[in-house]
């Protein structure tokens, strides 16, 4: 059986200010950077590593790659005008976005969007979701060397856009959910075209288990590697899988009930061991979830109805002074729109919470110490980040 | 970890025998029915307001000419840099008629960058006619209210047989609401024949700042109680938002802002402005719009003006043709005040050529304004109309106003298709209500009621008050009692029928039929055009100035063929009151011009 136990004598020591003495100069030690233009790293953002042979002993997260100041962008918008920005706070999952500002904006200005409206958002809501985990199944299998996935995931996830498309008119930046409801109804058939997607998705996702979760490979490297302590849950901000792979079973769509979720029916998977493999379990589960939730949506939602509600003249539309922070459950946690109006034009303030802030920073610098450099991929895959969130 | 675990991942290799999962050729692929592509823009349809331009968050889309400005069409079209679109399609959304769409073309390969700046329906593109590609639902405006908000009026039960004001205006949240419909393009600014500031006014109402409002509404028109109730407003026929959806009441929002500024406050905010004296003097004969906005530019000025009106009361025509319902003296005495504020001396019940000569005018004054209005109606000559019980409309309606007692018959008849028309028949109808409790009044006309010159406003509110409209009757004679008391009174109106037809000019050029259809009558009131009384010019004057048709001949600054006289309002062109304010404020600018020359300001 292979070993990773290295000489503890190499470690840095701690200093009296409590932090490790490193001393590059010593020889013992190398700068590494994972990132910005790296096959292992989550999209633009770099960690920069301190290895002693193929042991981490510091690991700091840089982001700053993808700045492209969201949050500023929207404050000097009116109020239309925000919605075809937001959705490019997080590419892999935009609705998110379109959907806590719409929700945020409307609760401020006092309008009720209608029924057949809230359906299709967390139809969309879903499909996200459904999206985002294909991307992520393909991604922490890729970071392990197991490339297959990524190229199955990859296409499930393609089919799943070209119902975007048929849906909202555009495959990546949907730019449906708008303040007032969405901005049109479900295609013809679009019902029977799902059900080829979900049916073509569950026998990829056979394959993937018994590719991926039932891999003597994927389950020595995974199983006890990058274990979060559910102690730190609270301090760190973890939300969603992450979470819930350590037994916490949270989930804004359970707990506070937003759009039609407490009409639907489905669980919330957590597992116990926290560890990668125990979130990619938890995630693989949950997408079976969200298979089962975008059949039901299908099922349940209204067949005809107004999809917006009547909206003020948007050139110049006013938000009388409010704030409020709207939340929803995305695929890595909580997601949420902090908005602030003053009665002008414009918003005062929007901050994006996203969770991807402080798994990558704050948990993923306490996390990487005592990994093996192999496994820094497979560790940051599995926290599932999206740098755009974190650079708002 | 099981022996399971070892072998589970070779059974990945039975996709060997699967067909590949990806695309070889992408590019021909064709994007869903609703993929938002390259943008088309129906030139028939679109009016360039440039709401795209204004919504677009990327400033991708800049308005520029591409035609000569037609009526409700600004001549401006949307021209869109892909470089800065990223296709949200709010552009689609916003667009007030519905011309810009989307196609669901996506690939476009050129080697000139610059190509991608393009004027989607004037640069011809492959994707021009694409009927596939984002379009918005229904075609429905859905980013702001398509509906007016309603006016209050009184009931017909109410207003029946009485000259109450009839329209109670808007309150504050009304005219907000309303107000926030604008999209601020401007067309109406083009089409207004003063050129008020409309959008910034509503923009004023909007933002509850009345004062601003006032102001903006005096920049250009000192009649704006008067328009605020009983304009034409042509405004509202370009508005852009009467596209699939209502006009913006721009009228009622004017005379929202007039409504809301006490007139204490409107004499404070509306100062003659601190000019030096010229010392030089003009003469406006006729207190109407024309004459009264002359005066009140050129008392501004800093000249002295004095203002000769042959009746009792100024305001010409907005005084004595349009009845109390629709505009209230006080109303109109209220804008008058404003502009005897300025300086402006009136002096009422003067005829010139009676009482002053023009001779002594000219020789008095600097320069003389003539804007006399069309006072005079215009007779069909039909056999009888001279007889008892045969009246003209504007004559009858100056004796109401003054207060005079005029006869109410039990059937009337009034022959006339135009604002006159109704409001002599609106009139008389109101009488009778009271006198007889019912309305007894008939409007016949050559024209279908769609050809009526008449506000399409007056003409359903007219139904509403019990006006009965005959259309496509032509009047050949007003036939007489043969005998009895009304032996030689009017009886009733021998009529033909009408069947339209045009020339080859488009002119109304109708046959008829003899069918001889009598409408009985005990009043027949013509209503069928008036014309101005230039007797007081005298036998020289006449001579030396130029006529076209009997109306005398201005340049379009008001100038006659005399250096010191100047013409304007109804009596040149008409048709209306705003039409006579344009004419006020431009006659002051070229008299102003002509001082200047001649003797400079002092």
């Amino acid at each position: 059986m292979l070993s990773y136990q290295t000489d503890r004598s190499q470690y840095p020591a701690t200093g009296p200010d409590g932090k490790l003495e490193i001393d590059l100069e010593s020889g013992k030690y190398l700068k590494l950077w994972q990132g910005p233009n790296h096959p292992g790293i989550t999209g633009n953002m770099s960690v920069e590593l301190t290895v002693c042979g193929d042991e981490v002993v510091e690991g700091k997260t840089h982001v700053g790659y993808l700045h492209r100041g969201f949050e500023k962008l929207m404050e000097r918008r009116s109020f239309i005008q925000v919605f075809p920005i937001v959705c490019r706070v997080c590419v892999p999952e935009p609705d998110f976005n379109e959907y806590c500002y719409a929700a945020a904006v409307e609760e401020l200005s006092g309008i009720e969007v209608p029924e057949m409206a809230n359906w299709i958002r967390t139809l969309i809501l879903e499909m996200g979701r459904f999206n985002s985990y294909m991307m992520y199944m393909g991604g922490q299998s890729g970071s392990m060397g197991l490339g297959i996935v990524g190229q199955w995931m990859t296409y499930v996830r393609d089919l799943m856009l070209d119902r975007f498309e048929e849906l909202t008119g555009a495959r990546v930046y949907h730019m449906f959910i708008m303040p007032g409801g969405v901005r049109g109804h479900l295609p013809e058939g679009f019902e029977d075209r799902m059900e080829g997607v979900l049916k073509t998705a569950e026998r990829y996702l056979d394959d993937v288990e018994k590719v991926m979760f039932r891999n003597a490979v994927f389950k020595r490297r995974t199983k006890g590697t990058g274990y979060i302590d559910p102690a730190l849950f609270e301090a760190y901000g973890v939300t969603g899988p992450n979470a819930r792979a350590g037994g916490v079973a949270k989930d804004v769509r359970k707990d506070s009930p937003y759009l039609v979720y407490d009409q639907l029916d489905f669980d919330i998977p957590t597992a116990t061991d926290s560890d990668i493999y125990a979130r990619a379990d938890v995630r693989y589960r949950d997408l079976r979830e969200t298979i089962g939730l975008i059949r039901q949506i299908l099922q349940k939602m209204p067949k005809d109805g107004p999809v917006m509600a009547k909206l003020p003249n948007v050139m110049h539309w006013k938000i009388p002074r409010g704030e409020t922070y709207i939340k929803g459950e995305s695929s890595r946690g909580e997601f949420g729109y902090y908005l602030v109006t003053d009665g002008s034009g414009y918003p005062r303030r929007i901050n994006v919470r996203g969770p991807s802030y402080t798994h990558a920073m704050a948990l993923l610098e306490h996390l990487i110490p005592g990994t093996n450099i192999s496994d820094v991929a497979g560790l940051l895959v599995s926290l599932h980040t999206y740098p755009p969130e974190i650079e708002r | 970890m099981s022996l399971r675990d070892v072998f589970s991942p070779y059974t990945a290799w039975k996709h060997v025998f699967e067909p590949p999962v990806t695309i070889k050729d992408p590019i021909g692929r064709e994007a869903s029915d609703i993929y938002r592509g390259f943008h088309q823009n129906d030139q028939d349809t679109c009016i360039g307001c440039g709401s795209c331009e204004v919504i677009c968050q990327n400033a991708a889309i800049d308005m520029v000419p591409v035609t000569d400005p037609k009526k409700g069409d600004s001549g401006l079209r949307p021209v869109i840099d892909y470089g800065r679109c990223c296709w949200c399609a709010l552009c689609v959304d916003v667009c007030m008629t519905g011309s810009l769409t989307m196609s669901n073309e996506y690939t476009w390969v050129e080697s000139d960058a610059d190509a991608f700046r393009f004027i989607p329906g004037i640069d011809a593109k492959s994707w021009d006619d694409k009927e596939k590609g984002y379009k918005r639902e229904n075609n429905e405006r859905r980013l702001a209210a398509t509906e007016r908000v309603d006016m209050r009026m009184m009931s017909v039960e109410e207003r029946g047989d009485n000259f109450e004001e009839m329209v109670f205006g808007y309150s504050r949240e009304e005219a907000v609401l309303e107000a926030d419909r604008c999209v601020e393009c401007g067309l109406c600014v083009s089409t207004c024949p003063v050129h008020m500031s409309i959008p910034d006014y509503i923009a004023a109402v909007r933002e509850g700042d009345y004062d601003q409002g006032l102001q903006l509404l005096y920049e250009t028109n000192p009649f704006s109680e008067v328009c605020g109730r009983v304009c034409t407003h042509k405004c509202e026929d370009i508005c852009a938002a009467a596209h699939g959806g209502d006009a913006i009441a721009i009228r009622w929002l004017k005379r929202h802002i007039i409504d809301e500024v006490p007139m204490e406050r409107r004499l404070e905010l509306i100062k003659k402005p601190d000019l030096p004296v010229t010392g030089k003097s003009i003469a406006v004969i006729g207190a109407g719009p024309g004459g009264l906005t002359a005066a009140y530019d050129l008392a501004r000025s800093g000249h002295k003006v004095v203002v000769f009106e042959a009746l009792d009361a100024p305001g010409g025509m907005m005084r004595y043709g349009i009845p109390e319902y629709r505009l209230p003296y006080d109303a109109l005495d209220r804008d008058i005040s404003v502009i005897q504020q300025m300086g402006v001396e009136i002096r009422t019940n003067t005829r010139i050529g009676t009482d002053i000569s023009m001779d002594d005018l000219h020789s008095q004054h600097d320069a003389v304004v003539m804007s006399v209005g069309l006072h005079i109606s215009r007779s069909t000559r039909i056999p009888g109309c001279e007889a008892p019980g045969a009246e003209n409309a504007i004559e009858l309606l100056r004796r109401f106003t003054n207060g005079e007692d005029i006869p109410v018959p039990e059937k009337v008849v009034v022959i006339g298709a135009g604002n006159v028309a109704m409001d002599i028949a609106r009139t008389m109808g109101r009488l009778q209500k009271k006198k007889y409790g019912k309305v007894g009044t008939t409007i016949c006309a050559r024209k279908d009621i769609s050809m009526f010159r008449a506000d399409k406003e007056e003409i359903e509110e007219s139904l509403e008050e019990g006006i009965e409209i005959i259309e496509l009757r032509a009047p050949q004679e007003m036939m007489l009692h043969e005998e009895g008391d009304k032996k030689g009174c009017v009886s009733c109106l021998r009529t033909w029928k009408v069947v339209p037809g045009w020339d080859e000019k488009g002119r109304f050029a109708p046959g008829y039929e003899q069918d001889d259809v009598k409408i009985p009558a005990d009043m027949i009131v013509e209503a069928t055009g008036q014309q101005a009384d230039v007797s007081l010019l005298g036998e020289t004057l006449t001579e030396a100035l130029e006529w076209n048709r009997g109306y005398l001949q201005t340049d379009s600054m008001g100038r006659t063929a005399l250096p010191w006289l100047w013409a304007g309002g109804d009596a040149i062109k008409g048709p209306d009151v705003v039409n006579a304010v344009a004419d006020g404020h431009r006659i002051a600018q070229s008299i102003n011009h002509y001082l200047g020359e001649k003797g400079g300001t002092q």
